[in-house]
């Protein structure tokens, strides 16, 4: 139940919310409180989650689609514990975050959120291709709204085309899916859309043909999923969605919403097809490296300070397709945290981005220079949030980027070659953002609010926004094991039969399951009331 | 006391006083910041003193002490943990560290009392100190690098300290961005060392090692080497990526005497020689080490001959200096390099602090066009000055002489020698005597050009404390490393002590034999050249000002080249810098606007036209509807029929 729990709280409690009264702070409040009880929540799993084991663990098993094999079916294990933990630590950050920033149909804005937060989370347990699927596309819906409704000047045209970037490349990945529980029928003698069926397939390939089924249903995954990341060239929908979203949805987008297509990588393309992988990996890998390069080269000459973190989350993710598409434990592994470091360096530039912009409405780096010395708490995070993001020794990026860039080399070593310059080039487009905002002569905009006498420096709330993201930078930068023992096994499961990859359900999930009597549901449910 | 405590001592009292300044950055009470600073600087030199005399106390063989922290990665067969290590080599360095650094610590005090954000500075300064223990004590790689880039940063933050200046901001950003291009170096060299050996820690490391060194550029060992010197290029400063080194000159002058003199900057020194047993492994490396090395110490040599900002004169002589330890390691004299490194620290320390000490008098003034006749109004700072010139011109029996001298014998002799690097070295040695006088002349000796409205005046004993001890330290520095040859003819036959400490950790390259009058003769060479070199510099600029102007004017050409420093700035900006943004100016305009961007309007536009059509389909007409679904149920059924 605990995972059910876990997914379908933030519904109830947007529910709840939609029924109250119209007071916003006190509905702030609210959603607040309630996602910091939806993150109590999920530390539960540190509890009931066993890492010892490389299994599937409290799993759910509901049938949904008898007819069809389709079922309701979640499950936990090391590859995507730490991603939901990421959600729910990232949603109460980012509402306290956007506290003043949304200032209009609050409520809305509120249900959105938890219902987003709940399509992540589903998308991250779900163990059931279709069960994936709705989730995967209902997140967009919050994610339209939000966009759409508390967004920029240009937010339709934003909305339209992430809305349509992303649908386009699901339509393959449902046919695909289809596709399998088609041949799921045919080789196990039922319809299934359960993934531990999928990994169980024998699917037909042929090396030498782009037309070999595991070939194409490979690269039908691999689009949906590319479009996501999002990977070089179906990247330019996120610089348009980064600059129109209000700051919370561009931290969840960030933060989140981009780790369902590595993890899609990771959970589907990997090990359902691990001869097209194999042979195709050079392509993912040659875009990856593409990625980080191109990403970085373009985030240098941006003027729009959201634009550039934006275009910085595509050499950053380029970072993270590279693992992965090591196929090897110290690749993956790094893949993995650079997930959970992308998520909160990035979605911490956007939420300081967020802080100054909503102070002097603008973005535009040029109208900055010398805050340094006029916003001096906001400017000390900020150039540690770039170490964490240029990945400095002892902040949380350095781990990520050298676990993926050693796993690299070991596997593929020359696309490393290129991939070490966009260490160079991260320096350069961050320092110089950097430079031009913080050091030098006040600009425009910092002279007028000295002459104001007006803050621009960060307030309590923002700082106490800050401080869980800037203790997780040095956590995770000084400690990567106390993070990396939670996905360990389940990594070292993936790499060791990676060309013939199985997973089992948790014997004990049953017992689990009884774990949460009625009377802890209760307990949990009059705690929210 | 416990190795563990005086270990945990050294490495984070200069870590607490990060702490304690960092986060209270906004005090001006410039005493309090500094005497926490100082305070744990001194915990820290003392615990190392107290280490370094237990490690004197072990036998030879096994000197090691040895301090595991924690676990950091451990992630498949790779593993780097937090332990660090205190061997011979590494003494050195941290007494160097700590010490040379209490003195600047406590020179800075005067030095930063007027500025607005002193205890700032103090807590970069502690943050530094803690960085370069780390990088000099990691026992592996990967600790190693996080004192790396640790230093780079705040190397960057200390250049840029006073950002208001967005050329000092400029100056910092190159520092780091520069120092990256080595990074990233480095880190390719961790990759093939571990790919090649499945370890980073230094002792497993060099174990594994083949038996004799590999003859081809395209083996292991010589890619790694070739990429971990690209790393040494970077932080200590050789061609081509040295630039960045005369601008870190923005930062105040004690960062210039501690980071970008003293410690950080000899990185690269220290990280191929902690690495002996594997770069001498690779001697195609070495060689082009040695080479580089040897040119950098004329190039920057050559600079520093037409500077007049008394900095930028220090800072090339820097990467001259530097490249004689390059010259030194390069030719597997790895003890003469660690020799000179540790001497230059000294010397090049002092005369930093001595230039910050002019420039605090000063008012700020670093043109040494506006200086002169200063030995009558600073007799400290002139007196200190002058042994660090002797030193690092290399006169006898001042510490320089040694140390230079050891490294130009071996660059000669050494199996990994030529007689072209000797010549090289050679060369800078007279360069260094020349500029180096120059800029005595400029700035103590000859007459005042001092402008009216500025009053020098000698610094207060907090800063001239610093320079006494760097002073007396240039002089006797030296006398830990005699040659046999003099030591020979010395009463008492003082021992190399510097040679048997260092003697065990250190792989020894053979020496081709001279006869002992060979030795003399070399030692005579360098020292006489260098002599001829600073009087005709004296005559140049005390007894016949004219000359310069007259031979700049005569050779305006070759001048200008080396005024200009080569151009080297404006060919990176030119061919380098300038069009990359420009190539990422057209990806974004023209790759992402216009063809991905304009791809996915046609895929719309074209679905939107199909939509269209099929729009047709639905008029509403409900027998057209029965239609359609006669049609699909034709379908499905004929499908289940075939199926089946």
């Amino acid at each position: 139940m605990l995972l059910s729990l876990i997914t379908f709280l933030p519904v109830v409690f947007a529910l709840m919310i939609w029924f109250s009264g119209s007071n916003e702070k006190a509905l702030k409040q609210m959603a607040i409180a309630f996602t910091l009880i939806e993150f109590a929540l999920s530390l539960l799993l540190f509890r009931y989650y066993d890492p010892s084991v490389a299994t599937l663990q409290l799993v759910e098993q509901h049938t949904w689609v008898s007819q069809m094999g389709v079922s309701y079916f979640m499950g936990l294990d090391g590859i995507s514990f730490w991603l939901v933990i990421l959600t729910t630590f990232l949603t109460p950050i980012t509402l306290l975050g956007s506290w003043t920033a949304v200032k209009s149909k609050t409520k809305g804005f509120l249900v959105c959120m938890l219902l987003l937060e709940t399509s992540m989370i589903g998308t991250f347990l779900a163990m059931d291709a279709i069960l994936f699927y709705v989730f995967f596309e209902v997140s967009l819906i919050p994610m339209y709204f939000l966009v759409g409704i508390w967004g920029g000047a240009n937010r339709l045209y934003a909305t339209m085309k992430f809305f349509i970037y992303t649908m386009f490349g699901s339509v393959f990945m449902l046919l695909a899916i289809i596709f399998m529980m088609f041949m799921a029928q045919s080789q196990l003698g039922f319809m299934s859309a359960s993934l531990l069926d999928f990994y169980k397939l024998e699917i037909p390939f042929v090396a030498e043909t782009f037309f070999s089924t595991q070939t194409l249903l490979f690269f039908a995954f691999s689009l949906a999923f590319a479009i996501k990341v999002p990977t070089f060239p179906f990247h330019t929908w996120l610089p348009d969605a980064h600059v129109q979203a209000p700051t919370p949805g561009s931290v969840i987008l960030a933060g989140v919403m981009l780790k369902m297509g590595t993890y899609g990588f990771l959970r589907f393309v990997i090990p359902m097809f691990p001869q097209a992988t194999e042979h195709w990996a050079w392509v993912l890998l040659a875009l990856a490296v593409v990625g980080i390069i191109y990403g970085a080269l373009v985030a240098m000459v941006q003027t729009d300070m959201k634009k550039l973190v934006a275009y910085s989350s595509v050499s950053h993710m380029g970072y993270v397709l590279l693992g992965l598409f090591a196929l090897n434990t110290l690749g993956i592994t790094g893949a993995i945290y650079q997930m959970l470091n992308h998520g909160i360096s990035t979605g911490a530039l956007f939420l300081l981005v967020g802080m100054v912009y909503e102070r002097t409405h603008t973005r535009e780096i040029s109208n900055y220079g010398g805050l340094a010395g006029y916003a001096p708490i906001f400017s000390i995070l900020f150039v540690i949030v770039t170490m964490s993001s240029i990945a400095v020794p002892m902040t949380n990026g350095f781990i990520g980027e050298f676990l993926i860039l050693q796993g690299t080399f070991l596997a593929k070593k020359e696309f490393v070659f290129f991939a070490v310059t966009g260490v160079v080039l991260a320096a350069a487009y961050m320092l110089w953002m950097v430079k031009r905002v913080f050091f030098g002569k006040m600009g425009k905009v910092v002279q007028e609010f000295k002459d104001k006498n007006e803050s621009l420096d960060i307030n309590a709330r923002e700082f106490a926004v800050m401080l869980p993201l800037i203790i997780m930078i040095f956590w995770m930068g000084l400690f990567p094991g106390t993070i990396l023992k939670w996905s360990d096994t389940s990594v070292k499961h993936l790499v060791n039969n990676i060309s013939k990859y199985e997973l089992v359900i948790h014997k004990n999930s049953e017992a689990n399951k009884s774990l949460y009597s009625k009377n802890d549901k209760l307990n949990i449910k009059e705690k929210i009331n | 006391m416990n190795h563990s405590i005086l270990f945990s001592i050294l490495i984070f009292a200069p870590l607490l006083g990060f702490f304690f300044n960092g986060f209270r950055f906004k005090s001006k009470d410039y005493k309090l910041a500094g005497s926490v600073a100082i305070g744990a600087m001194l915990l820290s030199f003392i615990s190392s003193l107290l280490l370094v005399f237990d490690l004197i106390g072990m036998d030879p063989l096994q000197r090691k002490i040895s301090f595991h922290l924690f676990n950091w990665i451990n992630v498949g067969d790779f593993n780097a943990n937090a332990s660090f290590v205190l061997d011979p080599i590494s003494a050195i360095m941290i007494l160097v560290i700590t010490g040379v650094g209490t003195l600047i610590h406590l020179f800075s005090v005067g030095y930063m009392s007027h500025d607005e954000r002193p205890t700032k500075y103090f807590a970069y300064l502690n943050f530094f100190i803690f960085n370069m223990l780390l990088l000099v004590l990691g026992d592996n790689l990967l600790v190693m690098f996080v004192g790396w880039e640790g230093v780079g940063l705040c190397s960057y933050l200390l250049i840029g300290f006073w950002f208001d200046d967005a050329e000092k901001a400029a100056a910092g950003m190159k520092a780091f961005i520069t120092n990256r291009i080595g990074d990233a170096g480095f880190l390719l060299g961790i990759f093939f060392l571990f790919m090649n050996f499945g370890t980073v820690e230094f002792s497993e490391l060099i174990s594994r090692m083949p038996e004799s060194p590999e003859a081809l550029w395209s083996s292991p060992i010589h890619l790694a080497c070739l990429f971990l010197f690209i790393g040494a290029m970077g932080k200590s400063a050789q061609i081509p990526l040295y630039v960045w080194l005369p601008d870190a000159m923005a930062g105040p002058t004690p960062v210039s005497a501690l980071i970008h003199a003293a410690t950080m900057v000899t990185a690269g020194v220290y990280m191929i020689v902690r690495l002996n047993g594997v770069f001498i492994m690779a001697p195609n490396v070495m060689m082009l080490i040695a080479t580089i090395g040897a040119l950098t110490a004329v190039f920057a040599a050559s600079i520093g001959l037409t500077q007049w900002d008394i900095k930028k004169v220090l800072a090339y002589s820097t990467v001259s200096q530097l490249g004689y330890m390059f010259l030194g390691v390069g030719v597997g004299a790895f003890m003469p390099a660690m020799f000179h490194l540790m001497t230059h620290a000294f010397f090049k320390a002092l005369m930093f602090l001595g230039s910050g000490s002019v420039i605090h008098a000063m008012d700020g003034e670093q043109d040494m066009r506006k200086m002169g006749g200063l030995r009558k109004i600073m007799p400290i700072t002139s007196f200190t000055f002058t042994l660090g010139w002797l030193a690092i011109i290399g006169m006898p029996p001042f510490a320089g002489f040694f140390s230079k001298d050891e490294i130009l014998w071996q660059s000669l002799t050494s199996t990994q020698g030529h007689w072209v690097l000797w010549v090289l070295g050679v060369i800078g040695a007279v360069l260094t005597a020349f500029y180096m006088t120059r800029l005595m002349s400029l700035v103590f000796w000859g007459d005042s050009r001092v402008p009216k409205e500025t009053h020098p005046h000698e610094s207060p004993i907090s800063m001239t404390i610093p320079l006494m001890v760097l002073g007396a330290l240039s002089v006797v520095g030296g006398w830990i490393g005699i040659p046999h040859v003099i030591s020979a003819v010395l009463p008492g036959h003082p021992p190399n002590v510097l040679h048997h400490w260092l003697e065990t950790s250190l792989v020894a390259v053979p020496l081709k034999h001279f006869p002992v009058v060979m030795e003399w003769a070399i030692m005579g060479i360098s020292v006489g050249l260098a002599g001829v070199s600073a009087w005709l510099a004296y005559d140049f600029y005390i007894s016949h000002k004219d000359r310069p102007a007259k031979i700049a004017a005569k050779c305006s050409r070759p001048y200008q080249l080396i005024y200009n420093k080569y151009w080297v700035d404006e060919f990176y900006f030119s061919k380098i810098i300038n069009p990359l943004i420009d190539i990422s100016k057209g990806f974004w305009e023209y790759v992402d606007v216009c063809i991905i961007d304009n791809i996915t309007y046609k895929l719309s536009d074209f679905v939107q036209s199909m939509s269209r059509g099929f729009k047709k389909l639905q008029n509403g007409q409900l027998q057209q509807y029965g239609f359609y679904v006669f049609i699909g149920l034709v379908v499905i059924l004929s499908y289940v029929i075939v199926g089946s």
